[in-house]
């Protein structure tokens, strides 16, 4: 391990939590996620681009990516709204409030998918104001975006509020005494200071929303071609003891994940290195 | 840092109102932010109580006495107690090598911890499927020597493990890294060894990263629903946990006793919130006490 060292040093303990750590990883993480690559590989081009592309995989895809990114939409808009809200004014219950932003990451999903489920079904506390203007969303298409702004909520909230805690106030004043009406203040010189962290929250939430699971199944009625998610799928080819194809599609989406973690590190290099350069 | 509606200097006002909104846009913003969080946060929250109170306190309570509940809270509990442990010891190691050392391929390392967070759930379940499932890789040895991991309770330890992987390191490897090494090399020269340098020296200063990341880490570990769903089988009072045993009474139209047993997911996770938020707050004081 020590070869690994680019210099000498009296701490110790290093060929020791290095070895385990890569162990660790190894056992838990590399080797079954490689195990999948494998069995993936069994298959003949033809055999994987068949069990990847058929038209109900297809349509689950356009789901599943179209709306996670509507989602991820919504909670940036909102997100920063709330970010906002949340550094610059003072009101009754904001403690309160700031610490109910992570419930989406603390709430098991099962739960969380039963709630919006009793929540937005017909005869629930907000579906049923919904249903006479025509807007069913338990069961629904809607069902499942409802779902996915749920699970990527905090995202963008946490990315950007320390950023936006972190400006400070002198830039505005100068802005102001310079001349700028407040709108353009807000536009000119705090957006384009957020805007990578917005940028990292909201491929953050679109990731999430990916491969979630537990919140969706339940409000979205499971429906093939119209709301049935990949995740679900690979569930259903398990089920039908249809080893290669499932892994196929997780590749599918293995990769996309990949990319997303990829671009989400690029974009914290990003602004890590415009705040070192500001 | 907050800079308060009301907080505005007399002499400064002029300037202030042109670094500040009005009024209207300031409650407007308020009235959005918590119209949405109400919709999404609240309410559904409180769906849950209501509804596993509906029938009274009584059907509430007997909910978890049902054999299956207490089984499906005992694995919860043992996955829990098996991962948690194990995570701990991997995020302290794992920091403490990328914290007080530079190696070749940090980064990448730091990277490859995280993966598990970007890794779908039901891929997470999936690929311990493929690995030790009757048609997997080690399948059919596992089955000759008569081991079961999927579908019994190895195989549900290892998917929580799976999905709480990154929590401990990633909370302790900024942290350790923002402190340096200048402590520990200091008492490694007065002469301690490196168990106590590590003891007295480190685990005091990152105690409070430590508790976050067990916290989280907890969190998750309880709450998982999808990986363990791919590995679980849902074998009733065997290999059920609290979140699949939710799936199971909802699946049945048994809202009541689904909802209880939800409602109790929801109160862990509303304790995490608060032990989280209080656990940010005394740490934020101690550093503020600590700095001269």
């Amino acid at each position: 391990m020590s070869i690994l060292l680019k210099q000498p040093t009296v701490l110790p303990g290093f060929g020791l939590t290095l070895g385990f750590t890569l162990l660790y990883l190894s056992l838990i993480v590399l080797i079954p996620l490689a195990g999948l690559f494998v069995k993936t590989s069994a298959l003949t081009g033809e055999q994987f681009w068949s069990a990847v592309s058929d038209p109900r995989t297809v349509a689950s895809y356009q789901l599943t990516f179209g709306l996670s990114f509507v989602a991820a939409l919504l909670n940036a808009f909102f997100g920063v709204i709330i970010a906002w809200v949340l550094v610059r004014y003072s009101f009754p219950g904001r403690k309160f409030v700031d610490a109910l932003v992570d419930l989406p990451f603390a709430l098991p999903t099962a739960v969380a998918g039963i709630a919006l489920t009793a929540v937005f079904s017909v005869n629930g506390w907000i579906g049923r104001y919904l249903e006479p203007l025509g807007i069913k969303i338990a069961f629904t298409p809607l069902g499942v975006l409802v779902a996915l702004t749920f699970i990527g909520l905090p995202f963008v909230v946490r990315t950007v509020q320390p950023v936006l805690q972190d400006l400070e106030k002198e830039i505005e004043e100068a802005a102001a005494s310079l001349g700028a009406t407040r709108w353009k203040t807000v536009t000119r010189v705090i957006f384009p200071e957020v805007f990578p962290a917005l940028l990292t929250g909201f491929t953050s939430a679109f990731a999430r929303a990916l491969g979630e699971y537990g919140s969706v199944v339940f409000i979205s009625g499971n429906m093939p071609m119209r709301t049935e998610i990949t995740p679900l799928l690979i569930i259903t080819k398990l089920e039908q003891y249809d080893y290669a194809g499932a892994a196929a599609i997780a590749v599918v989406m293995l990769v996309a994940s990949f990319i997303l973690l990829l671009i989400i590190n690029g974009l914290q290099w990003w602004s890590g290195r415009r705040q070192v350069a500001f | 840092m907050t800079t308060g509606v009301l907080s505005l200097d007399k002499g400064t006002s002029r300037i202030a109102s042109t670094v500040a909104e009005p009024v209207l846009v300031r409650l407007a913003l308020i009235l959005v932010s918590l119209t949405f969080l109400g919709l999404f946060l609240f309410v559904p929250l409180a769906a849950i109580l209501f509804e596993a109170l509906k029938h009274g306190l009584g059907t509430y309570l007997a909910s978890f006495q049902e054999p299956d509940a207490i089984a499906a809270i005992q694995l919860t509990l043992l996955a829990t107690a098996i991962a948690l442990p194990l995570n701990v010891v991997f995020g302290l190691s794992a920091a403490w090598a990328i914290a007080k050392f530079e190696f070749w391929g940090k980064q990448v390392l730091i990277t490859l911890i995280d993966l598990p967070f970007s890794v779908s759930p039901v891929v997470a379940g999936l690929i311990y499927v493929l690995l030790f499932g009757l048609q997997g890789a080690l399948g059919p040895w596992l089955a000759a020597h008569d081991i079961k991991i999927i579908f019994a309770v190895p195989g549900i330890v290892l998917a929580t493990i799976f999905v709480t992987f990154p929590f401990v390191a990633r909370e302790l490897i900024p942290h350790m890294q923002a402190q340096g090494k200048d402590e520990e090399e200091a008492a490694l020269v007065l002469g301690a060894t490196g168990w106590q340098t590590f003891r007295r020296v480190t685990l005091p200063s990152i105690k409070w990263s430590l508790l976050y990341g067990v916290i989280l880490c907890n969190a998750r570990a309880m709450g998982e629903f999808g990986a363990v769903s791919v590995v679980s089988g849902h074998i009733r009072g065997e290999t059920n946990t609290m979140p699949l045993h939710v799936e199971i009474l909802y699946n049945e139209y048994n809202y009541v006793a689904a909802f209880a047993v939800a409602s109790l997911l929801a109160l862990l996770s509303l304790v995490t919130l608060a032990a989280k938020s209080l656990v940010e707050w005394t740490s934020s004081v101690e550093q503020k006490e600590n700095r001269p």
